[in-house]
């Protein structure tokens, strides 16, 4: 918000390099763990940018690096472990080479998480309240009544009702979806700029996942905050984002506006996932088309085209897939695919083997 | 009280070692003609005495002789002993150390050597004067000895104090002595039910109050050597409290009680009421002004204290621990101040007649020829934890003769031939199978157990070990006959202490056939032989002394002779004395240090 | 909302009340089990291997007792009466009092009067009194101190994981853990007490002490040796807790929201890892109240352990029973403290 009193930390640490530039600005980021079976490449070589008040998609299965991604932004990631290369830039700042004392700073300030699963993703032992107030009070220097109030105030703003009372219970007092509430009312108490919600429905109930998404996108109108959302399902996104970055083995693969990625969708993979995911607003088809093959290990990821042992069309490329990566390339509309197929292979596909069974 | 010697104690910890082993060693290197290695067994001179320290140089003679009085003597126990209330105790040590605070008829003299066996009078002018065929014994008291209070000792006090023991139920612990020779006795006695005395009132005379008059149930010439039991120091009857005595015992010796805490320790102080004027006889020196016994030690931190200084006895007056005697034999100025004294006590394995083919003496026979001594020695830690038995009694007891008749020391891992041809004679060629039994906790006895195994195989003859527990042992086990017979415990190995060292308290418990009991609880394990018993007898009423030694030496060899019982080894101690220990030496009638003469020049 | 709303407090004070009033009922029926069983193990046992009353009194009494002696004990201390009458006799002594004759009179032992040891004949209660404080004083110190290292050593241990001060610390800790404590103790007594003359030597009774601070000088090596076992083992469990908790996701949120990170591992991570910690340090606190055996005897400290051990070579009952009284009442005790406390310090676990 850009409302609240302004203090100290944040003018301090404010480099802006142009106006107008994307408040996230992830270029080219690598994220390496260093293991004694070789190198777990989870992240290579990712950039998108984000403006404030959007909200950004990153889709994938398991292991495609969408979390990877967003702890590094954070800075979550333990010491020692990972090889962090590239830049997050928020709001100007580098991130990545900044202190790690500097990015604590920054966190639950400027930016802020949800997790999936908010029974243990908060602690146990501690009132809602008390994990509120410690959140508000470790970036701003007020006393125990102040953020108290602050805190039943967060509460009522994210719809849990007698929020009086219900600050003094403990997480596992709560239903699952009031539960992700609060956590989301931890997460704001700050009122970051940058929310990050890793898979926040997957845990819950369908009819809660949309009252979640709903507050999600109220919250985020109100406090004009960027949004990333991570997760596998598509149908979360469509709901939520302005734009869809699908991933796959570490890296971006298609990126374009939801719309686009839906209607229009490029990538084989994309096809793919499309086409596992259940929809109500279609006819019911015989079945569901999954994926053929396993996600591929981030230690020997599969030359070429990472995705080239699972792809239908890959011999279409005359061998291109197995020895050329495909680079993240725009073609046309801001929209961005990474893959050998010509435009007018992929539009057959989509046509003739794709459309017809969604 | 604790809390201001502890500032001193920790200076003089520091001191300790560094200048305490120079001096002993120059002492040591500057007196080498002095004293020497006094000789094992109670045949060398007594008197003498000596300051270097060498090993043994307690045994006959006075190490570190002195006369300084003051300090606090130190003493410990791993656990307690059965009671310090005179009439209510068993223990070896405790006779000892009863001695500080009380005084019996008779002592044994607190001398080294031969003259420590002697008995002396202590309250009583002198030994006892046997009359009616050695059925009565009348002693005279001491004038002028005085309870800690300061009232009179009567030969009343001395009747009560042996009266009062007779009751086993309210003091179970001592021995039965006096209930087995005092004259018509009634059953159950108690004083404290016959508060008048009327049940022992032909036992016990006392027609003065200097005079008192013993009348036995049949002639025992060695009556001499009960008149030295505690049973017989005086008990004022109007402050017994009977089975509450001992937590606090009136005192006629040279110390009394300050406190008593039970379970945890004692601590005694001077009794001004000790006059010695009347009490020329015994030797004792009361040279520290004060005694604390601590009770409930671990034993190896007593050993610790002991090399460290910060203790001054181990009241067991066993020695030292396996697992430190290593420790202190191995540096030579530790080893000169230990004392391996005889100790009399022979381990021993008992051959039951019951059990065939023992009934046959050949093969009884060859298992003495076929057995290791050198093993049996060895089980009992070498030549530091005794010498091997060729018979019974040990030299320590005054009249005894050693004698060998099976060759033992000739063929100390035993001769093959000479058992076969006792198996042939038995009419077992081949060998035969057998039970040992041995205490289970006692690893000593498995280890004699295990000797018997390897050398009877030699020859044929299969033995199992077979373990029993140690509080049972001779209760329900080996020393109830049925029990025996019946899961045919051929062998049992055993340990026999002397309650004092005599024929009589060596022998009669343990080869006299009328003290078995079918009930349990014998000391004598299997031996039955009529001309024993007769001997026995003759021995009881021969009052020369002379005499009678020689019959308690016919005896030895009769029970040799008939191969009832294979003598092991005649145990030694290792006793430490520490280095600020004064006037110490073994007394041959406790087989430990005197209690009643230590000193320390700690203050 | 579609569910109704749990409370948000727990439970009121009356309901916590009467389930430790509930709990304490129990206590009472299960120390009763444990008299009676530990009656019948004293007597039932050699009974089954053919022992009769006099065979049980043998043990009582001098060396060269003959059987009237055995028999006249034996009746002495109640074996011949039938083993309920027995029994009933003790029970009846905890609540009224006991009599006892010690030759010339009787003298009145008042409840609760656990009977008089048959060697000393005394009563066992006033003893169990006295020794309560040494064992008292033994365990809360050492436990004090094998907390605060323990745990500490195993945070640490747990932050630096693969140091080389994480592999030293966790190699000592196998050593404290498997060394046995009479080995341990002998070993620091020769050194420190009797070689360097730092400490008291065996036998200091810290009761005697004048003031706190001899107290603490006369317990501070049996202090050391005893804790030095249990920092072992607590140091590994607080380590492995550490290294499990701190892979939680709440971790990982306290972090997010940009708490420094000594408030992550202190208020975060400890906080939930001490849990199963607690639970084990008043389990191993009430034991050691019942008697520190192996360290007492060794250090020969006057304690309830060491009277233990003098009851059992004795084979004397009534000691025996007035330890493993006091024994049970502190375990029971110790785990009723700890369910309680458990409630206090997780609130999962209070609505139930």
């Amino acid at each position: 918000m850009t409302e609240t009193p302004q203090d100290l930390t944040r003018q301090d640490s404010v480099r802006r390099t142009e106006r107008g530039s994307a408040f996230l600005d992830v270029r080219d980021l690598k994220v390496h763990f260093p293991t004694d079976d070789g190198v777990v490449k989870s992240v290579d070589g990712l950039s998108f940018q984000l403006e404030r008040g959007k909200t950004l998609g990153i889709v994938g299965e398991s292991g495609s690096g969408k979390s990877v991604t967003s702890l590094s932004i954070m800075g979550l990631h333990k010491a020692g472990t990972a090889k962090i290369t590239g830049e997050v830039l928020l709001d100007g700042q580098d991130l990545i080479s900044a202190s790690a004392e500097e990015v604590r700073l920054l966190r639950g300030k400027r930016m802020a998480m949800i997790f999936q699963d908010p029974l243990s993703a908060m602690h146990p032992y501690y009132t809602v309240g008390h994990q509120i107030i410690e959140a508000y009070r470790v970036h701003n220097k007020v006393s125990k009544s102040v953020a108290r109030k602050h805190a039943i105030e967060m509460l009522d703003r994210v719809g849990i009702p007698q929020p009086d009372r219900r600050v003094d219970a403990y997480p596992h007092q709560f239903s699952g979806g009031m539960r992700q509430r609060a956590m989301i009312a931890m997460a704001l108490s700050c009122d970051p700029e940058l929310l990050i919600a890793d898979e926040p429905t997957t845990a819950l109930d369908v009819t809660v996942q949309a009252q979640i998404l709903d507050l999600i996108r109220d919250l985020q109108s109100e406090f004009n905050s960027a949004v990333i959302i991570i997760t596998h399902d598509l149908g979360v996104v469509a709901e939520l984002a302005d734009d869809i970055q699908v991933m796959y083995a570490g890296r971006a693969i298609e990126y374009s506006s939801a719309e686009d990625i839906f209607e229009r969708p490029q990538h084989p993979y994309t096809w793919g996932l499309l086409g596992s995911m259940p929809r109500i607003d279609r006819e019911r088809t015989e079945r569901l088309i999954p994926i053929k093959g396993t996600p591929p290990s981030l230690i020997n990821v599969p030359s070429g085209c990472a995705f080239n042992p699972r792809c239908n069309y890959a011999h279409l490329n005359n061998g291109a897939s197995e020895t050329e990566r495909p680079e993240l390339l725009d073609i046309g509309n801001g929209h961005m695919v990474a893959c050998h197929l010509s435009p007018e292979q992929r539009r057959d596909a989509w046509e003739t083997d794709i459309k017809p069974k969604l | 009280m604790l809390r201001t010697k502890k500032g001193v104690q920790h200076e003089m910890r520091r001191k300790r070692i560094t200048t305490a082993t120079a001096v002993s060693a120059v002492i040591a290197l500057s007196l080498a003609a002095c004293g020497g290695n006094g000789g094992n067994g109670g045949n060398s001179d007594g008197g003498g005495s000596s300051t270097a320290a060498a090993q043994n140089a307690a045994v006959t003679k006075v190490f570190n002789p002195s006369d300084v009085k003051g300090g606090t003597l130190r003493m410990a126990h791993p656990a307690f002993w059965d009671s310090v209330d005179p009439g209510d105790t068993y223990f070896g040590m405790s006779w000892n150390f009863v001695r500080t605070y009380g005084r019996s008829l008779l002592a044994f003299k607190s001398a080294p050597g031969d003259e420590g066996s002697k008995l002396v009078g202590d309250l009583a002018v002198g030994p006892g004067t046997p009359t009616d065929d050695a059925k009565t014994w009348t002693y005279k008291l001491r004038p002028g000895v005085k309870f800690e209070d300061g009232t009179p000792v009567t030969s009343k006090d001395v009747k009560y104090g042996v009266a009062r023991s007779l009751d086993k139920a309210t003091l179970p612990n001592g021995y039965t002595y006096f209930n087995d020779f005092l004259l018509d006795i009634p059953k159950d006695y108690s004083v404290y039910k016959d508060k008048s005395l009327t049940g022992v009132a032909k036992a016990i005379e006392t027609p003065d109050d200097q005079t008192i008059v013993f009348h036995l149930n049949k002639s025992f010439s060695s009556f001499d050597y009960f008149a030295m039991l505690p049973a017989t120091m005086p008990v004022p009857q109007a402050r017994d409290t009977g089975a509450k005595y001992k937590e606090h015992v009136l005192s006629t010796g040279p110390y009394k009680f300050e406190s008593y805490q039970l379970d945890k320790q004692m601590t005694l102080v001077r009794n001004d009421q000790y006059d010695p004027a009347t009490d020329p006889d015994t030797g004792r020196k009361p040279l520290p002004d004060k005694i604390t016994v601590e009770l409930n030690v671990a034993a190896a931190d007593i050993d610790n204290r002991l090399l460290a200084g910060d203790l001054d006895v181990d009241i067991v007056g066993t020695g030292l621990q396996p697992s430190s005697q290593g420790k202190v034999l191995g540096q030579a100025d530790l080893k000169n101040r230990t004392d391996n004294a005889d100790v009399a006590r022979l381990n021993y394995t008992q051959l039951n007649s019951d059990v065939p083919p023992l009934n046959n003496i050949n093969c009884r026979k060859a298992i003495l020829y076929a057995a290791d001594h050198e093993g049996y020695q060895r089980a009992y830690g070498g030549s530091v934890g005794g010498s091997i038995a060729t018979n019974l009694m040990p030299a320590l007891v005054p009249g005894a003769e050693k004698f060998d008749t099976y060759g033992f020391e000739t063929d100390k891992n035993g001769n093959v031939e000479k058992a076969k041809a006792a198996l042939a004679e038995c009419g077992q060629p081949n060998g035969f199978d057998l039970n040992v039994a041995y205490r289970t906790e006692r690893t000593k006895e498995k280890a004699v157990a295990e000797s018997l195994q390897q050398s009877l195989k030699k020859v044929g003859i299969n033995v199992t070990t077979k373990p029993f527990p140690e509080s049972d042992y001779t209760k329900l086990y080996v020393g109830k006959p049925d029990y025996a017979k019946n899961n045919k415990l051929g062998m049992s190995v055993f340990s026999w202490g002397a309650d004092w060292a005599d024929g009589f308290g060596f022998l009669s418990q343990i080869v006299d056939s009328r003290v078995i009991r079918a009930t349990g609880g014998n000391s004598n394990l299997g031996v039955k032989l009529p001309e024993v018993d007769k001997m026995i007898d003759k021995a009881l009423v021969t009052t020369d002394q002379a005499a009678r030694e020689k019959i308690w030496v016919d005896i030895d060899k009769a029970v040799m002779d008939s191969a009832m019982i294979l003598p092991g080894v005649h145990a030694k101690s290792l006793l430490y004395r520490p280095e600020n220990l004064t006037n110490v030496f073994v007394n041959n009638g406790f087989n430990m240090y005197d209690y009643t003469v230590l000193g320390t020049t700690k203050k | 909302m579609t569910r109704a709303e749990p409370r948000v407090t727990g439970h009121s004070a009356d309901q916590v009340f009467a389930y430790i009033i509930r709990r304490l009922i129990g206590a009472v029926f299960l120390l009763i089990i444990i008299t009676a069983v530990t009656f019948a193990i004293f007597f039932l046992v050699p009974r089954l291997g053919g022992a009769t009353a006099d065979d049980l009194a043998s043990r009582y009494v001098g060396r060269s007792a003959g059987a009237e002696q055995i028999h006249q004990t034996a009746v002495k201390l109640g074996f011949t009466d039938p083993l309920y009458e027995q029994y009933g006799r003790f029970l009846k002594g905890l609540v009224a009092g006991q009599d006892y004759n010690y030759g010339p009179a009787t003298e009145h032992c008042p409840a609760p009067c656990f009977g008089y040891s048959f060697l000393t004949q005394n009563p066992v209660w006033p003893d169990l009194v006295d020794r309560l404080p040494v064992t008292a004083s033994l365990a809360f110190g050492a436990a004090f101190i094998w907390l605060v290292t323990g745990v500490g050593t195993g945070v640490v241990s747990a932050l630096k994981r693969g140091s080389l001060l994480d592999r030293s610390t966790m190699s000592i800790a196998l050593a404290g853990v498997s060394l046995p404590i009479f080995f341990t103790g002998l070993l620091s007594l020769s050194i420190f007490s009797y070689s360097l003359g730092w400490t008291a030597q065996g036998g200091t009774n810290p009761m005697d002490a004048s003031n706190p601070a001899w107290w603490a000088y006369d317990l501070i090596l049996p202090w050391v040796t005893l804790a030095f076992l249990y920092a072992a083992s607590y140091a590994r469990l607080t380590r492995a807790g550490m290294l499990e908790t701190m892979n939680e996701d709440f971790v990982r949120t306290a972090r997010a929201k940009g708490l420094p990170e000594r408030t992550v591992v202190i208020k975060h991570g400890l906080r939930s890892a001490l849990t199963p910690i607690l639970t084990i340090f008043g389990l191993d606190l009430g034991l050691l109240l019942g008697g520190a055996i192996l360290t007492e005897t060794t250090f020969s400290l006057p304690g309830i352990g060491q009277y233990a051990v003098i009851a059992l070579r004795a084979n004397d009952l009534p000691k025996v029973l007035g330890v493993t009284l006091v024994a049970a009442v502190f375990i029971i005790v110790a785990n009723l403290v700890v369910d309680l406390l458990y409630a206090v310090v997780d609130p999962r676990v209070r609505t139930q």
